[in-house]
Order: structure tokens, then C-alpha cells, then sequence
């Protein structure tokens, strides 16, 4: 346990000290808040959907989420470039704590990044439908970024530098979320589109956090956390795995 | 009584890479105590060599004990008995002197109320405690490299990992360096394994060397011993005569180049 607590505290002292981090953290979500809400929101209320902010804010607190903890991978990569990453490989402790405890870190470190995307969007004038599930929020932010984060440690384990790295989270990414239900109602999409979306986990996400947030929900919250849990357990059996093949 | 085991044992040790043999059946045993260098020129197996020792890499045959654990059965315990500093630095430069050496002890398992004497009394060693709460990335190359000795030393390791610890040193560091080490194995006979490029530092400072060449271990002995065996006067002249006088590659070792095409399926 002190290994998985010394590790996660490493990312958090590690984010709370990097400003331009932090800086970023508020600035992206914002300027999607903004420029889509405001943007696409004047079509989408004269269509009839009602207010495009309200529907917005779930989609993009998940889609920082994703971002967020996708970044993890990238900390790796510096681990490895910066060499710090053997001084864990070489020391007496199982791969799997270290891939976890880091990956913890990451997850936590992303789920705050959303819920500071909650606390901007009050500021537009959003408003939860019920404060009493925010608890529930959290667990499904904690969720997508424990699987999220430890599905980047394992790509962050057999990528050998940044740039491929980041070739590959964009390549991964994106579709997750535009494929995601995040930016529009998944009701109204051609039935190819739905599909894709249906078997995009990140939709469930999504779905969740606007049941939780605003009331409506696609696929139920049941089915939601269930897609959820699963996927947990199988990014995190992913990020492990991989780890353990990790080279410094 | 029992006999103390020996530090590293190393039987028949080889690592080929697809069809490449990095590292040919090398057997060599350090006593507890001992100060031992690994020579060699550029992509002659010393890297490929002290991965194998410090558990980065499993070797495809032959068998390896670091004070008395098997390295492949007992993993664990192999781990904790070394330190390693690496050729490239391997601190957390965004942390401070001291966090790094937290991170250390708690991934080694050391307990709360010994680990802040300890601290304190290698960042003295090292002469970085007056500067303990500044983050890494303000410190110099020699600065580092100290951090990550005191690092390296913190589980009362057994044996010490030293991959070519000087390179790009100045001498005044350097000396100190070897300072601390030499009065280290002395006060705590701790063994000391070590690779140079700098001849006069294994001459200086091992009791004795070992020296590899096309993966294959040529020669091992005191200085005394290779400069006879050599018919030479210098433990530079003898390594020329062993290892010849033509420039290697400075490029990665093929081993390198075989492990960026084929990544994975190393160890645990």
C-alpha cells in the first residue's frame, strides 16, 4: 500500500507544481465550453433541443477527463527519457504496484481537472438538477480516468518516445470522443453512427454523467456503470499487463 | 562457522539478441567487500552485462546470485540487496533531494523513524544536505550524480552499482566521488561493481578487473596480474594489448538495435 500511496502522491505533488498544467486544466475546457456552447448552442435551441449549454457541460467535464488522464501515458514517456523509470524497475516491488500507484495519481489528478470543469460551467449558469448525486459524479470521473490512465500506462509502456506517443493518443483519442455522444443527443444520429457510438465506451461515460447532471440518460445509469466497470477492469488488466513487459 | 556468501556469483552467463550473442558465457565471482571494475570497449557486452546483474534484463542462459539470492527465484531479495547508479541520471528532477530519497525508501520497504537519520546522514555524505528541499532540476551533473550515490546507498545495499559514474565529471567531482565510495566499502564492507572507461580510475581504485570484449570475458585479475599476463607496464598498455587498438562503434551495441525492433518479453 505505501508503494501505490507514495507513488500516487508523486503525480499530485508533480501536477500541483507544474503551473502551465494547471493553467491548461481550465483554459481547454473553457474554450470548449465557450465557443461550442455559444456557438452551436443558438442552432441548437432555435432546432428546438433547449439549452445546448446545460446538455454541453457533462460531455466536456467527461471529454477532460479523457484528455486528462490520457496524459498520464506522457509522464511515462518522461520517466523513461528522464530515466526515473528504472529506479522503480530495479526496486523490490511487484510492476503492478508501480504501474498502479502511478496510474492512481493520473486518475485523480484528471477527475479533479473535471470537476474544476463543474465549478467553471456554474459560472456560465449551469446548474445540476441535483446536488445530492454529486458524490456519484465522482465515482463515475474516477472511473473513465483509473481505466483511461492505466490504459496510456500500457501504450506509454511499449512506445519508445514522445512523438509516437503522441501520434497514437490522437489516433485513439478523438474518435473516442466525437464517437462519444459528447458533443450531440445520440436520439438523432444515422443508425450507423449510433452504432459505432454504442460500442464506444466512452459514450457510457458521457451518458452517465448527463443522467447524473441534467436528467437525461440514453442508456440508463444501470447499464452506464455496468459498460463502466467493465472497462475498468479490462484497461486495467491492459495497463498491467503491458507494464510488465516495460523496458527503461 | 558459515562463510559469508559472495557478493555476485555469475555462471555461464549469456544474452543473445535473435541471433547476436551479447554476452558469451561469462563466469566471474566478486567477494564481499571487493571493489571490482568491468572494462571493455564500446558495445563489447558491459551494459548488456549490468543489466543482467541489476534484474533489467533476463539473461537466455546461465545463472546469477547477488549475496546468496538467485537472481531468476528470488528476484525480490536480489533487489534489495544493491544500489545502482546508471549511466544516465535516474532522479526525479521535478522533486526535491529529499522527496527522492522517500520515493526510494518506500519503495524499498524502509520504515518511518529510520529513514530520516539515514537521510540525513547521506545527504551529509554527499554534501547536498544543506540543499534537501530544492528540486533536482536545479542542481548540477555532479550535483545528480551524488544525489543518486546517497540514493544508491540508502537500503544498506550489499553490493553497489556503479555504470561508468564518472563520465562527464570534472576531477575535483570525481575524486570526491571515489572518495566517498572507497571509504564506504571500508566502513560498511560493502562490494563495489563498477564500469570505466577512465583506466587510471580502475588502476586507482579496484582490487580487481575484469575486462570484456565481443560479449566474451578475456581477462580478469589484479592490475599487477593483467600487466604481466599482458607483458606490459600499465593497466592502459595491458587493456590495448587485450583489446586491441582499433576505434569501435559509437553507436548503440547491436544488442540495442535488435531490442528497438523487437521491444517487450524482458522481465517481470
Amino acid at each position: 500500500m505505501r508503494v501505490i500511496y507514495t507513488l500516487w502522491l508523486r503525480q499530485i505533488k508533480r501536477f500541483f507544481r507544474a503551473k502551465s498544467r494547471i493553467l491548461g486544466a481550465i483554459g481547454q475546457p473553457l474554450l470548449f465550453l465557450i465557443a461550442l456552447g455559444y456557438g452551436i448552442g443558438s442552432v441548437y435551441s432555435k432546432a428546438g433541443q433547449g439549452n445546448y449549454i446545460e446538455f454541453l457541460v457533462p460531455g466536456i467535464m467527461a471529454q477532460t477527463v479523457l484528455f486528462a488522464a490520457m496524459f498520464y501515458g506522457a509522464m511515462i514517456m518522461f520517466d523513461k527519457q528522464f530515466g526515473f523509470l528504472k529506479e522503480t524497475l530495479v526496486a523490490p516491488v511487484s510492476r503492478f504496484k508501480i504501474m498502479f500507484g502511478g496510474a492512481l495519481g493520473g486518475a485523480t489528478t484528471a477527475t479533479l481537472q473535471g470537476l474544476l470543469v463543474l465549478l467553471i460551467s456554474l459560472f456560465l449558469g449551469f446548474r445540476p438538477h441535483d446536488w445530492a448525486l454529486l458524490p456519484v459524479v465522482v465515482l463515475v470521473l474516477g472511473m473513465l480516468s483509473v481505466a483511461i490512465a492505466s490504459f496510456s500506462s500500457g501504450i506509454g509502456s511499449f512506445v519508445q518516445d514522445m512523438q509516437g506517443f503522441q501520434a497514437i493518443n490522437q489516433f485513439l483519442v478523438f474518435p473516442l470522443y466525437f464517437l462519444s455522444g459528447a458533443l450531440y443527443p445520440l436520439q438523432h444520429v444515422p443508425n450507423w453512427l449510433r452504432i459505432v457510438a454504442e460500442c464506444n465506451p466512452m459514450s457510457y461515460a458521457v451518458d452517465a454523467m448527463r443522467g447524473l447532471l441534467i436528467g437525461q440518460s440514453h442508456f440508463g445509469l444501470p447499464k452506464d456503470l455496468l459498460v463502466l466497470s467493465v472497462t475498468v477492469v479490462v484497461l486495467v488488466t491492459f495497463g498491467a499487463y503491458r507494464f510488465r513487459h516495460i523496458e527503461a | 562457522m558459515a562463510k559469508a556468501p559472495l557478493a555476485i556469483t555469475a555462471s555461464k552467463l549469456t544474452k543473445k539478441f535473435g541471433d547476436f550473442t551479447a554476452v558469451d558465457d561469462v563466469s566471474f565471482d566478486v567477494q564481499q567487500g571487493e571493489l571490482f571494475a568491468l572494462l571493455g570497449p564500446n558495445g563489447a557486452g558491459k551494459s548488456t552485462t549490468i543489466k543482467m546483474l541489476t534484474t533489467l534484463l533476463r539473461p537466455t542462459s546461465g545463472e546469477l546470485t547477488l549475496a546468496g539470492h538467485d537472481v531468476a527465484k528470488a528476484q525480490d531479495s536480489a533487489r534489495k540487496s544493491f544500489g545502482i547508479v546508471f549511466q544516465d541520471p535516474s532522479v526525479d528532477t521535478e522533486m526535491t533531494a529529499y522527496e527522492n530519497m522517500e520515493l526510494h525508501a518506500a519503495l524499498y520497504g524502509i520504515r518511518g523513524s529510520e529513514i530520516k537519520a539515514r537521510v540525513q546522514t547521506l545527504l551529509e555524505l554527499v554534501e547536498l544536505w544543506d540543499r534537501k528541499d530544492a528540486l533536482v532540476k536545479t542542481f548540477s551533473g555532479g550535483m545528480k550524480r551524488r544525489l543518486e550515490i546517497a540514493r544508491g546507498l540508502l537500503h544498506h545495499p550489499h553490493v553497489l552499482f556503479l555504470d561508468e559514474p564518472t563520465l562527464g565529471l570534472d576531477t575535483q567531482t570525481r575524486n570526491l566521488l571515489w572518495d566517498y565510495v572507497k571509504r564506504l566499502s571500508q566502513e560498511e564492507g560493502m562490494t563495489v561493481f563498477f564500469t570505466t572507461h577512465y583506466l587510471e580510475e580502475a588502476e586507482a581504485v579496484a582490487n580487481r578487473i575484469a575486462i570484456i570484449d565481443h560479449g566474451k570475458l578475456i581477462a580478469l585479475g589484479t592490475t599487477k596480474e593483467l600487466t604481466k599476463q599482458t607483458n606490459t607496464k600499465t593497466l592502459e598498455a595491458a587493456y590495448l594489448e587485450l583489446t586491441g587498438k582499433t576505434v569501435r562503434d559509437e553507436a548503440p551495441g547491436r544488442g540495442d538495435e535488435w531490442r528497438a525492433r523487437h521491444r517487450s518479453r524482458s522481465m517481470r
